[in-house]
């Protein structure tokens, strides 16, 4: 089984409202310098096969059709056989 | 004659299943039947509505997974055919996900879940469910929600303004949504609305405000000129 790892995250054309939440918390306990805070998700699944390729177009589909939503996120994709 | 019977679908998590039937029926427009996410067969069934609630616990988006239920392929052929379909709340994050709409929903940009009567300002009247409300004019009507912010590309919202499909806008924005954005239309003949405030919540002075009335009457008469259609026909 391959391990699939999906990070998604807010388009940075949007706001992102949690991460800007977390930034102002994070300023609030000292970290005055932090900037670009932005709070996105990870999927981790398991699918079968050993080429890379393959594994990511489907994992791709699956993206596109159902784990990110392409008006809000974008995501990214890691495979580890 | 055939009595006027809207469909309205129940996710598990659906919660304001019960308010679309008791406005619909409490208000005498005729009958209900509660449609089961796995159902397939609208036979019957004059315009559907897709209510509020948390479908699926809201997991990982909300609407994303009741948009991939089987009762969702029915309701997109029935709204392809012309049929009315209607999102409330829940039911509007539903139809953007399942591609009825354009857009989506997202986060409110102060985070917290809104629940507080708003002002929409009524910005057409072109649709089966809004040709009884007055284009200009104010109406009062709930929001309950966690993820009402509408979002869409520049492109999506020219169209939409080019082509007279925003139903209301907030006269003061809750959420953060793009362009004051309260509800949508889309559909082959306009006949789908998507809307983040409650109608069905908002049906008798008991409740606080008569501003949901205009868009079951406007149905409820949109479905008795297609049923004469058909007796004429």
């Amino acid at each position: 089984m391959a391990k699939v790892t999906i990070t998604i995250t807010m388009k940075p054309t949007l706001l992102d409202a949690q991460g800007r939440t977390v930034e102002g918390a994070l300023k609030a306990i000292g970290y005055d310098d932090v900037a670009g805070v932005r709070v996105g998700k990870v999927i981790e699944l398991e699918v079968p096969g050993s080429d890379v390729a393959t594994i990511e177009a489907t994992a791709a589909e699956m993206c596109d059709r159902l784990l990110a939503n392409p008006v809000l996120e974008d995501y990214r994709i890691s495979v580890t056989l | 004659m055939s009595i006027p019977t809207i469909g309205v679908v129940v996710f598990p998590g659906s919660n304001c299943d019960r308010d679309a039937e008791a406005a619909w029926t409490e208000l005498g427009f005729g009958n209900v039947k509660m449609l089961w996410h796995q159902d397939t067969d609208l036979t019957g069934i004059d315009a559907i509505i897709v209510p509020g609630g948390f479908s699926y616990g809201d997991a990982l988006r909300a609407g994303a997974v009741a948009a991939m239920s089987p009762v969702m392929d029915a309701v997109a052929d029935f709204a392809a055919d012309g049929g009315p379909v209607a999102g409330i709340c829940n039911g509007f994050q539903i139809l953007c996900e399942a591609g009825l709409l354009p857009g989506a929903l997202t986060r409110n940009s102060g985070l917290t879940f809104v629940c507080k009567p708003t002002v929409l300002k009524v910005c057409t009247d072109d649709s089966p469910f809004l040709f009884e409300y007055e284009v200009g004019g104010n109406v009062i009507i709930p929001i309950a929600h966690g993820e009402g912010r509408y979002v869409c590309s520049p492109e999506t919202l020219a169209e939409l303004e080019e082509n007279d499909l925003i139903a209301f806008r907030y006269a003061e924005n809750p959420n953060g949504s793009l362009a004051d954005i309260a509800g949508i239309i889309g559909g082959p003949d306009r006949n789908v609305l998507g809307m983040m405030p409650h109608p069905e919540r908002a049906v008798s002075e008991a409740l606080g405000s008569t501003g949901g009335i205009p868009f079951f009457v406007s149905l409820a008469g949109a479905i008795q000129q297609t049923l004469n259609e058909v007796t004429v026909g």
